[in-house]
């Protein structure tokens, strides 16, 4: 069977998908909800100690050879994106089980976990597969079922949330499938593979220059890179907790992964930054949405939106890495793929149990609950203290690598206005902070700690925080050996 | 750029002006259903795009033919092969590529309009600016 | 559209055509143009058509609500579980020769392949087809 894993890291949650649908019963729909979950973790972890051993694995779907037929390709860096998705569902499918069952009405939980594992399977799809417009399919598959489970958030503004992220993530897609359309007008092909071999002979035409353009509006729409986040904030803040969990730590790093793809693997490192100049486009986005969003955060009452804004300036540190143009700058921001949806997931999942409670997030409504709910704000803390990036904490690796790439490119200030975010970063956990444990308790005196079926998925990722903050060596191993293959272009 | 290119590459022209009248509706309208709408006329743009690139002057349908009206093609596959080198077809990716592009535009369209139904009985409008003028009235309520 | 003669026996004659030609098609989609997503269409188009003009409830007591979700995941079962099969039987994920009922000639398994997967995709587009159409027709009467 070890053959067929990479099919299988698809084909597990897209039939356990329609397996839900069928149940009427929540509790069943859940538990296969989470047994897909952790199938696809253990599929994406033996994937990626195959590839760590043995190289590139091809898988032919319906025996079809590529360039012709569908490919799916594993090499390290998808592999590590697989392990990355993979893990946050694992993690986050168990806690949906209690937290959904208090935010979902009852007669539409085993369609919520239906559409949940749909999300899941798009998002493992466009990870894992080989073909072009593969990836806009199982983007289109992630994206649909994304908006479906915003929409199912308690409040009506999740409504009009949802519906903005459909207009601009469908406007995001269709730019991506021109894109697409663009570069087989040009090649012939649809292959990744395939296509990076073929596209150097047509460096020089204005169609592929046009396709790159479309490419790369298109995945920062998806990814949320500065003027184009708009869609977030709302999305994220009105969505079921859970959701909000999966979706911060997962659809947003997928979409960092398709933009390198496309970016470093078909069009070559040499052409982006050689040709296109794409480190002196990103360079100054990066910075402004690392600088603004963490300034709006700042003055955010609603605690779910001030993380939301948040991750659209941790967007901007990923984005950074890549304007380096440079292994370490890579490395910085494959690690930050994997240390960032840690403490976004954490997070999220920590404001997820104070809504069970108390049914707010609104920094007001959360003053003195460091008392009430000592574990639950206990892990915001150390999440918290991850995204400012206090040593020991998975935060810290991230920016030292940032920050040794700017020095290596000899940008000191880029590196001092990573340190100056981190101050803001601080400012904004420290307005979560001072209300839950320096202001009186107001509310409900009754109010009492999150059951442990909530806190004990969020402690796991707590303790993942510091696990890898500790030991850092690992993943920054995994991390430096993806970054080398993305710059010298297709695996070995 | 001379009118000869004009007129041979008139299909993008095509794809160019749905593209931006899509795109224009989808801006400036506030009302929701006339925005899905937009979308799907930019959707279509891209349809369209895909579809001409596919022609090739001349070609048939990619389907099997046999010159002498023998048979349906299946099942004649030698006789056929030997005639399909005369035959130009066009090239039928691009179809394929759209009619899965053309699912998805529906999935989206039905799932806009779903969320346009639930928007118009939570809020009582389709109108954005309503809806924001609500939303900013119920923020400054909490 | 009660006293409409006319309509409602046109409607009754064109019916079974319809569902008829969904199936032409259908099977016949392997060497003509055709395939599961039309015929799913078509098919769905047949009970839109008799719900338009006999009302929503005669034709749900037919094709009941349940029912067609329940196609709309079966067809998805079908289809990935073709995949599965064929995994079961040695070849790759959707590798249709696995299928043959020869093996001297494992290209006849792609007809039957490609049979099999359309007919989930049939299964899944008329049930979400027709989902979304009772779920848009039947939204107003319910609140009012």
């Amino acid at each position: 069977m070890s053959a067929h894993l990479p099919i299988l890291q698809v084909v597990v949650p897209l039939l356990a998908a329609p397996l839900c649908a069928f149940l009427r019963n929540a509790r069943a729909a859940a538990v296969i909800a989470v047994l897909a979950s952790w199938a696809t973790l253990a599929v994406a972890l033996s994937l990626l100690g195959d590839v760590m051993s043995a190289g590139v694995i091809s898988y032919e779907i319906g025996d079809w050879a590529p360039p012709l037929g569908i490919e799916y390709r594993v090499d390290i860096v998808n592999a590590w994106v697989l392990v990355i998705v993979s893990t946050i569902a694992s993690v986050v499918a168990p806690y949906m089980i209690t937290s959904v069952e208090d935010e979902v009405e009852r007669r539409r939980i085993p369609l919520f976990h239906a559409a949940y594992l749909l999300c899941l399977a798009g998002l493992l799809g466009i990870t894992i597969t080989g073909d072009v417009f593969n990836v806009f399919v199982f983007l289109e598959i992630s994206s649909l079922s994304a908006y479906a489970l915003i929409a199912m958030g308690t409040r009506r503004r999740a409504l009009t949330a949802a519906f903005r992220y459909l207009v601009m993530g469908t406007v995001g897609a269709t730019f991506i499938v021109i894109g697409i359309g663009l570069l087989y007008v040009m090649t012939g092909s649809l292959n990744m593979a395939d296509l990076a071999v073929l596209l150097p002979e047509v460096w020089d035409s204005r169609t592929v220059k046009v396709a790159y353009g479309f490419l790369g509006v298109g995945c920062c729409l998806k990814l949320a890179l500065f003027p184009l986040h708009l869609w977030l904030p709302n999305a994220y803040a009105f969505a079921p907790s859970a959701v909000t969990a999966f979706l911060a730590s997962t659809a947003t790093k997928v979409a960092v992964y398709m933009l390198l793809r496309f970016f470093l693997t078909i069009f070559g490192a040499p052409f982006s930054f050689g040709v296109m100049g794409l480190d002196r486009v990103l360079l100054p986005l990066a910075l402004a949405a690392v600088v603004t969003m963490s300034l709006v955060a700042i003055f955010q009452v609603d605690v779910k939106r001030l993380l939301a804004y948040s991750s659209v300036a941790q967007i901007g540190y990923m984005v950074l890495g890549l304007s380096f143009a440079s292994v370490t700058g890579l490395t910085a921001t494959l690690l930050h793929l994997f240390n960032h949806a840690l403490m976004k997931g954490a997070l999220f999942m920590a404001m997820g149990c104070v809504v069970y409670r108390i049914g707010s997030v609104h920094i007001d409504a959360m003053a003195g609950l460091g008392k009430r709910m000592p574990w639950t704000m206990a892990a915001f803390v150390v999440g918290g203290l991850s995204l400012v990036g206090v040593p020991l904490t998975v935060g810290f690796v991230s920016k030292w690598f940032l920050i040794l790439g700017a020095l290596e490119r000899g940008w000191w200030p880029v590196a001092v206005v990573v340190l100056l975010a981190s101050v803001l970063a601080l400012v904004y956990v420290w307005r979560v902070v001072e209300a839950a444990y320096f202001r009186p308790a107001g509310g409900d005196e009754g109010t009492r700690e999150a059951p442990w079926r909530l806190l004990v998925p969020t402690w796991v990722l707590v303790g993942a925080n510091l696990y890898f903050g500790i030991g850092a060596a690992r993943t920054a191993r995994v991390a430096e050996r993806a970054a080398e293959v993305l710059m010298t272009g297709v695996g070995p | 750029m001379s009118l000869d290119l004009f007129v041979s590459h008139y299909n993008y022209w095509v794809v160019i002006f749905l593209m931006m009248v899509g795109f224009y509706i989808l801006i400036s309208r506030g009302n929701l259903i006339k925005k899905i709408v937009g979308l799907n006329v930019f959707q279509t743009a891209v349809f369209m795009l895909y579809i001409s690139m596919g022609k090739i002057s001349g070609g048939t349908p990619p389907i099997l033919v046999d010159p002498k009206g023998e048979g349906k093609g299946h099942g004649g596959a030698e006789t056929v092969g030997e005639a399909a080198a005369e035959i130009v077809y066009s090239n039928p990716l691009p179809h394929v590529l759209i009619l899965t592009a053309i699912v998805v535009g529906i999935a989206t369209t039905s799932v806009g309009l779903a969320l346009a139904v639930r928007i118009k009985e939570a809020y009582g409008t389709m109108e954005e600016d309503e809806i924001n003028r609500i939303e900013a009235e119920t923020e400054a309520g909490e | 559209m009660r006293e409409e003669v006319v309509v409602r026996v046109g409607a009754k004659i064109l019916v079974p055509f319809i569902i008829m030609f969904a199936l032409y098609v259908h099977f016949h989609g392997d060497y003509s143009p055709g395939g599961g997503f039309q015929a799913g269409v078509i098919l769905a188009a047949a009970f839109v058509l008799l719900a338009l003009v006999y009302g929503l409830e005669a034709v749900q007591r037919v094709l009941p609500p349940w029912f067609t979700r329940m196609c709309a995941a079966l067809g998805v079962l079908i289809f990935a579980g073709v995949g599965v099969v064929t995994m079961l039987l040695g070849h790759n994920y959707l590798g249709y020769n696995a299928l043959a009922p020869d093996p001297t000639h494992p290209e006849h398994g792609q007809h039957y392949g490609i049979l099999l997967v359309e007919l989930g995709v049939l299964v899944t587009v008329f049930g979400v087809m027709v989902t979304v159409f009772y779920l848009f027709a039947g939204r107003g009467r319910e609140n009012s």
